[in-house]
C-alpha cells in the first residue's frame, strides 16, 4: 500500500527523493478521511518552506485540512492539474496526486520522518 | 410532485404580473443625456401573476417547516413560532415607519426598543442590551468587540481568547475577526470546561473566555462561577454566547452566573421564525462596566421622550444600518409579554423535560458518549449503528423519510457522528413519541436492512444530492442557453 | 398564553419515564446557589385580544404615516405587490431553519438560486451570494474581502458613501491591519477624481464608492474603476437604490470587481431600518474569498437537478477562526421576497418602475428650483435623489413645513457640516404629482414666512 522508498509524516504526508529533490503529496490514509476532494490552495512557485511549515490547504466537501511541507526546501513546481481536477487526489494519492516538488534544503530533516513501515504501525495506532 | 423549473425557464416576452398607474409628470428623455443607460438587462424574467403564484406555491411544498412538524435541530431551537407575533409586526405603523423620521414621530418604535432591553435585562441579568446585531454571529463579534475597546483603553487589548472545544464554529471565527488568536479548552470527561485546563491557559494575555452554557452538549457548566473567578482574577472577561438560553428562562439568569457579556437569539428562545436562514436578531447584553463601549446608537429615556443617543465617545462605533432588525425584536417583545412570568418559566421546564423523554426513551439504542444529565438537548452518536456501515448522516437523511427534521449533526466537535437533539417546549407528547418511534426503527433497519438508510431519503422532492461534484465545478447562477 | 403541547396525563407519563417526581429535579445540576428564587419581574401574561390592543396603543405614538415624507438616504419608500406579502407569508418560507438539509429545502434553495441569478443579472457580476444583513455590513465585508484577496493594508472609501455605511466599515476594521481613508467629492456632487488619485498607490488594495451616491448623484464607475485598476486596486461599487439598476447600466459592464448594497428596496417596507437585505456579487475569480452563504445547482442520484449550499469551507462552521466571514445566516426571508419583488415586475416592471422614478424625481426638481430661495446643490447627474440648498435657515423652514404636514428630507448638515442649509430629498413612483406640488407650494409659504 504505502510505497518502500517514500518517507511519511504524523500528519499523512509523504515526501519521495529523487537527488536533491522531493515530491510532496498526501497518504492514502489522508485521502480516505477526508473523503472526496473538491479543491485544493497550493503555495507559488518559489517560495521558501521551513520545516512543517502550512503549504496549503486541501478541501473537501464538509473538511480543510492544513498540508504541512515534511521538510525545509524552496518549492519548484506544483502540481497545475489539481486546479481541474482536484479528484487526483483521492484517485491516485500517491501518484497523480502529488502535490508540490520541493529542492531540499537540510537533508538531517529526514530523520524525523518515518518509513513505509513505521508508518504502517502509526496507522495502526490510530485506526484502533 | 411538479418538478418547478427555474422562473427563467418558463419567462417569455410580453408576460406581465404587474402594473404602475400611468406616469402622472411630463415623460422626458433629455434628462437621461449624460447618464449610463443600460441598453436591456439580458435574461431578466417576463411571468404572470397565475406562474407566480404557482412557481413560489410549488416551491414552497419542496420545504420541510416548523409549521408543519418536529424539527430537533440542536442549539437552534427550532420552536413554534407563534402567529400573533407576526400579525402585531405587521401593523402599518410599524411597518411602514422610515429610519430617519425625527424621533418625536416613531416614539413608539423607540418605546419597544427600550422596553425589550428593560426585559432582556430581567429575563438575564444583565444591565443593558443592544438590539443592533443582525444575528447571534454579529452578537458575537460585537460582544468581543466591546471587551477589547475596554481593554484596549486600558492600554492592552491582550491576544488571546479561551474557547471550549465543545464550541460551536462562529465563536472562534468572531474572535478572530476582532483581531485575537484562538486558545482551545478541552472538556473533561464530564462534557464540561476541565477546570485545570482552564486555570493553566487562563493567563494575563487572555482578553476573554467564550463559554456557552448550558453548553453544546447540553449540559450545564455547574463551576461556572469558579469558571468566571479564575477569568476575573487575571483581568480576563467572560463571554456568554446565549444560543442555549431556552434551558435557562426563569430558572437561572447569566447575570448572576458573573458572566460580562451575552448574546441572545431572538430566533431561538424568543420564538421570531428562522425564515429559512434569517432574519435573526442577536442582542448583546453586558454588565455595567462595558455598557459605554455598546454599539452606537442606543436608546435613552429623557424627560417621558425616547430618544437616540449617539453622544457616546466610548462606543465601538456602528456595525450596522439603523437600529437592529427592528420587526424582529417586536415579535420577541410580544413573545415574551404573551408568556408573562410564568409562561416563560414553563418554556424551560418543559423543554428541558422534553428534552429527557426523548433522552431516556433512545438512551438503549443511541450512544450517549457523555452521560452527564442534560437540560434542554442531548447529543447522541451513531457509534452503535457504525458497525453495521450506517452513519449520522444517514440516520439523518432516513428520518426524513418518516416525516421529522433530522437533528444537527456539524457539531460539537467533541463527539463523532454527532446527532444533537433538541425538541424545545412547544412540542407534543405524539410528535416526541413519532420521533422517537422512527430512531428506534432507523436503529433496527441499521441492523438488518442497512441499505435503506443509506440509500434514504426515498421520498423526498429529491434525493440524496451529489454536494461533491457541486463544490468541484460550481453552477452559481442560471445562465440562459443560446 | 401558552405555546406548550403537554396534557397534564403526557406530562405525569413523561416525567415517571425520566424518573422525576418534582419539575425541580430536571434542574438539579444546576448549583442551588444560582437560581432565581422569585419569579421573573415581567408583566403577567396578555391574551390575543389584549396583546393587539396593547400593540396597537404603542403603534399610535407613531405619528411618521400622518405626514408627507419625502426621505430617502438608503431607505426608500416603493410599491410592494401583494404577491409579495402573501407568498412570503407561508408558513413554509417562514418557519423552516437555514437549508442544510437539502433534500427537505429545495423551496429555499432554488429562491436562492434564483436570487443570486438576478443579482447577476442586475450587477453585471459573474456570482452572488445569498444575502448579508444589510448594506452597511455588506460593505463592510467587501472591505474584508479585498483585503484578503489583495493583502494590502489601505482601502479607499468615498465621502459620498453613506455615512452610516462609512462607520460601518471602520468598526469593522478597527482591529484589523486595514487603514481607511476618506476621498471627497467634487462640485457636481461627484467624486473629486484629484482628491482619489492624490491618495492612491501601490499599497491600496480597494476604491469604494456608491452609485448613486449618498447626494443622489450617479457616479462614473467606469472612470472610477479604470482609475482603481491603474493601481492594480479593486473597484467596489455600493448601490444603496438598486432600482436606479432598472435604467442605469449595469457595474459589472462598467469595470467594477466587487458589487455590494441594499436591497430593502426590492419589496421590504421601510420597517423603521430592518430587517432589511444586504446583497453582494463578484467576479468569479473572487470567489474563494467570498463571503456568505452561497447556493449552488446539482443533481440527485436520480439524476434530477436540485439544489445545495456550496463552497461551504470558506464559512464558519468548517473553517471556524480562518473562515472568509463570521457571518452563518443570510436575511434568506429578505431575499425571497426580493425574488418574488423582481419577478413579479418582471423586465418591463421593473424599466417602468426606474423610469417613473427618475422622471418624478426630474419633475420635483424641476419645479422646486424655480421657487425663490431654493437651488439646485449638485449638478451631477441624479437618479430618484437630490439635494437642494436654501437661501435662508433650513430648520425654521423644516419646522414650518412639518407644521403643513410634511418632512422635507434628510437636513444634512449633521453628516457633512459643510453642507448648511442643504437637504437631501428622495422622490419615489409613490409620490402623485399633486403631492409634489404640494411640497413645493408648502415650500413657497414657508420661504415667504
Amino acid at each position: 500500500m504505502y510505497p518502500d522508498d517514500f518517507y511519511y509524516t504524523k500528519d499523512h504526508e509523504w515526501i519521495q527523493v529523487k537527488e536533491d529533490k522531493a515530491t510532496v503529496g498526501i497518504t492514502d490514509f489522508a485521502q480516505k478521511q477526508l473523503g472526496d476532494v473538491v479543491y485544493v490552495e497550493m503555495p507559488k512557485v518559489g517560495t521558501q518552506l521551513e520545516f512543517h511549515q502550512s503549504i496549503g490547504v486541501i478541501e473537501s466537501v464538509k473538511a480543510v485540512s492544513d498540508i504541512y511541507s515534511p521538510v525545509s526546501g524552496e518549492v519548484i513546481e506544483v502540481n497545475t492539474d489539481l486546479n481541474d481536477s482536484p479528484e487526483l487526489v483521492n484517485q491516485d494519492p500517491h501518484g497523480k496526486g502529488w502535490f508540490i516538488r520541493l529542492k531540499i534544503g537540510d537533508e538531517t530533516e529526514f530523520e524525523k520522518l518515518m518509513s513505509a513501515d513505521d508508518y504502517e504501525k502509526f496507522l495502526e495506532g490510530i485506526e484502533e | 410532485m411538479i418538478r418547478e423549473p427555474l422562473i427563467f425557464e418558463i419567462s417569455g416576452k410580453g408576460k406581465r404580473a404587474f402594473s404602475l398607474p400611468e406616469l402622472d409628470v411630463p415623460s422626458r428623455e433629455d434628462i437621461l443625456q449624460g447618464l449610463p443607460v443600460r441598453e436591456n438587462i439580458e435574461g431578466f424574467p417576463q411571468v404572470s401573476e397565475v406562474e407566480i403564484i404557482r412557481h413560489f406555491t410549488r416551491l414552497s411544498k419542496a420545504n420541510y417547516c416548523v409549521d408543519e412538524g418536529f424539527y430537533p435541530l440542536g442549539s437552534c431551537t427550532m420552536k413554534y413560532n407563534p402567529k400573533i407575533n407576526e400579525k402585531i409586526a405587521a401593523i402599518s405603523e410599524f411597518v411602514l415607519s422610515h429610519p430617519y423620521a425625527p424621533f418625536d414621530l416613531v416614539q413608539g418604535n423607540l418605546g419597544i426598543l427600550k422596553t425589550t432591553e428593560e426585559l432582556m435585562n430581567e429575563i438575564t441579568g444583565m444591565d443593558a442590551f443592544s438590539f443592533l446585531p443582525a444575528a447571534g454571529a454579529q452578537g458575537e463579534l460585537v460582544g468581543m468587540m466591546l471587551i477589547r475597546a475596554y481593554l484596549e483603553e486600558r492600554g492592552n487589548p491582550r491576544k488571546i481568547v479561551l474557547i471550549p472545544d465543545s464550541a460551536h464554529g462562529t465563536n472562534p471565527s468572531s474572535a478572530h475577526i476582532c483581531g485575537y488568536n484562538i486558545q482551545e479548552i478541552e472538556s473533561n470527561e464530564k462534557g464540561t470546561i476541565d477546570i485545570s485546563s482552564l486555570e493553566q491557559n487562563m493567563t494575563e494575555d487572555v482578553a476573554a473566555l467564550m463559554i456557552t452554557n448550558p453548553n453544546t452538549l447540553g449540559v450545564f457548566e455547574a463551576d461556572i462561577k469558579k469558571i468566571s473567578e479564575i477569568v476575573h482574577a487575571k483581568g480576563g472577561f467572560v463571554y456568554m454566547d446565549g444560543a442555549n438560553m431556552n434551558a435557562l428562562v426563569g430558572i437561572c439568569r447569566p447575570g448572576d452566573m458573573d458572566v460580562d457579556v451575552i448574546h441572545l437569539n431572538l430566533h431561538k428562545t424568543f420564538s421570531t421564525p428562522h425564515g429559512g436562514g434569517g432574519p435573526g436578531s442577536g442582542p448583546v447584553g453586558v454588565k455595567r462596566e462595558l455598557e459605554p463601549y455598546l454599539p452606537l446608537p442606543t436608546i435613552k429615556k429623557s424627560e417621558d421622550k425616547y430618544i437616540l443617543d449617539f453622544d457616546r465617545p466610548k462606543s465601538i462605533g456602528r456595525v450596522r444600518s439603523f437600529f437592529g432588525n427592528f420587526l424582529v425584536v417586536v415579535k420577541a417583545m410580544v413573545y415574551i409579554l404573551s408568556l408573562g412570568p410564568r409562561g416563560l418559566k414553563e418554556v424551560s421546564e418543559i423543554a428541558v423535560l422534553n428534552s429527557n423523554y426523548v433522552r431516556k426513551s433512545l438512551e438503549k439504542d443511541y450512544f450517549l458518549k457523555y452521560t452527564t444529565p442534560t437540560l434542554h438537548e442531548c447529543v447522541f452518536s451513531d457509534k452503535f449503528q457504525k458497525k453495521h456501515g450506517v452513519q449520522n448522516i444517514d440516520i439523518a437523511k432516513r428520518l426524513i423519510d418518516f416525516g421529522v427534521h433530522p437533528p444537527t449533526m456539524s457539531f460539537p466537535l467533541i463527539v463523532q457522528g454527532a446527532l444533537m437533539t433538541e425538541p424545545t417546549e412547544t412540542e407534543s407528547k405524539r410528535d416526541l413519541d413519532l420521533f422517537i418511534d422512527a430512531m428506534k426503527q432507523i436503529s433496527k433497519e441499521a441492523k438488518e436492512n442497512p441499505e435503506i438508510v443509506k440509500s434514504a431519503p426515498h421520498s423526498s422532492y429529491v434525493r440524496r444530492l451529489d454536494e461533491t461534484s457541486a463544490a468541484r465545478s460550481p453552477v452559481l447562477r442560471w445562465v440562459e442557453k443560446k | 398564553m401558552s405555546y406548550t403541547s403537554l396534557s397534564d396525563k403526557d406530562k405525569k407519563e413523561m416525567m415517571s419515564r425520566v424518573g422525576i417526581s418534582s419539575m425541580e429535579e430536571l434542574f438539579r445540576t444546576i448549583p442551588e446557589g444560582m437560581k432565581l428564587k422569585r419569579e421573573l419581574k415581567v408583566p403577567s401574561a396578555l391574551t390575543e385580544i389584549e396583546l393587539i390592543h396593547h400593540f396597537e396603543k404603542i403603534a399610535k405614538q407613531n405619528k411618521y404615516s400622518e405626514f408627507l415624507s419625502f426621505l430617502g438616504a438608503g431607505a426608500y419608500p416603493h410599491v410592494i405587490p401583494y404577491v409579495v406579502d402573501y407568498l412570503s407569508s407561508r408558513g413554509e418560507f417562514v418557519t423552516p431553519y437555514t437549508p442544510y438539509q437539502p433534500e427537505v429545502s429545495q423551496g429555499t434553495l432554488q429562491a436562492i438560486f434564483e436570487f443570486q441569478t438576478l443579482i447577476c443579472l442586475l450587477t453585471g457580476m459573474d456570482v452572488a451570494n445569498a444575502s448579508l444583513y444589510d448594506g452597511a455590513s455588506a460593505a463592510a465585508e467587501a472591505v474584508l474581502m479585498a483585503h484578503r484577496l489583495k493583502q494590502k493594508s489601505n482601502v479607499l472609501i468615498a465621502k459620498t458613501l453613506h455615512p452610516q455605511y462609512r462607520k460601518t466599515i471602520k468598526t469593522y476594521v478597527r482591529n484589523l491591519d486595514i487603514k481607511i481613508e476618506e476621498f471627497g467629492f467634487s462640485e457636481t456632487g461627484e467624486i473629486d477624481f484629484e482628491s482619489l488619485s492624490s491618495k492612491m498607490d501601490e499599497g491600496t488594495s480597494a476604491v469604494v464608492c456608491q452609485s448613486p451616491n449618498f447626494l443622489g448623484v450617479v457616479e462614473d464607475i467606469k472612470k472610477i474603476s479604470d482609475l482603481a485598476h491603474s493601481t492594480k486596486a479593486l473597484s467596489v461599487v455600493v448601490v444603496t437604490e438598486p432600482v436606479s439598476l432598472g435604467l442605469l447600466e449595469a457595474p459589472g459592464k462598467l469595470g467594477a470587481d466587487i458589487v455590494t448594497g441594499e436591497g430593502q428596496s426590492f419589496g421590504i417596507p421601510l420597517s423603521f431600518g430592518g430587517p432589511y437585505l444586504g446583497f453582494m456579487a463578484c467576479l468569479k475569480e473572487f470567489i474563494r474569498q467570498f463571503p456568505g452563504r452561497i447556493a449552488g445547482e446539482t443533481k440527485d442520484v436520480d439524476g434530477k437537478r436540485g439544489f445545495v449550499l456550496t463552497l461551504s469551507t470558506r464559512e464558519q462552521h468548517i473553517r471556524r477562526e480562518r473562515a472568509t466571514s463570521n457571518i452563518c445566516t443570510n436575511q434568506a426571508l429578505c431575499a425571497l421576497r426580493a425574488t418574488i419583488f423582481l419577478e413579479t415586475l418582471g423586465l418591463d416592471g421593473l424599466k417602468e418602475l426606474a423610469w417613473q422614478n427618475i422622471q418624478k424625481a426630474n419633475y420635483a426638481l424641476e419645479k422646486l428650483t424655480q421657487v425663490e430661495g431654493i437651488k439646485r446643490k449638485f449638478h451631477g447627474n441624479f437618479f430618484n435623489e437630490f439635494v437642494i440648498e436654501f437661501s435662508g435657515s433650513l430648520p425654521k423652514v423644516e419646522s414650518s413645513l412639518r407644521e403643513k404636514g410634511i418632512l422635507g428630507g434628510l437636513y444634512l448638515r449633521e453628516f457633512y457640516p459643510e453642507l448648511e442649509n442643504c437637504s437631501l430629498l428622495c422622490v419615489t413612483e409613490m409620490f402623485k404629482r399633486e403631492e409634489i406640488d404640494r411640497l413645493v407650494k408648502s415650500l413657497e409659504e414657508a420661504l415667504k414666512e
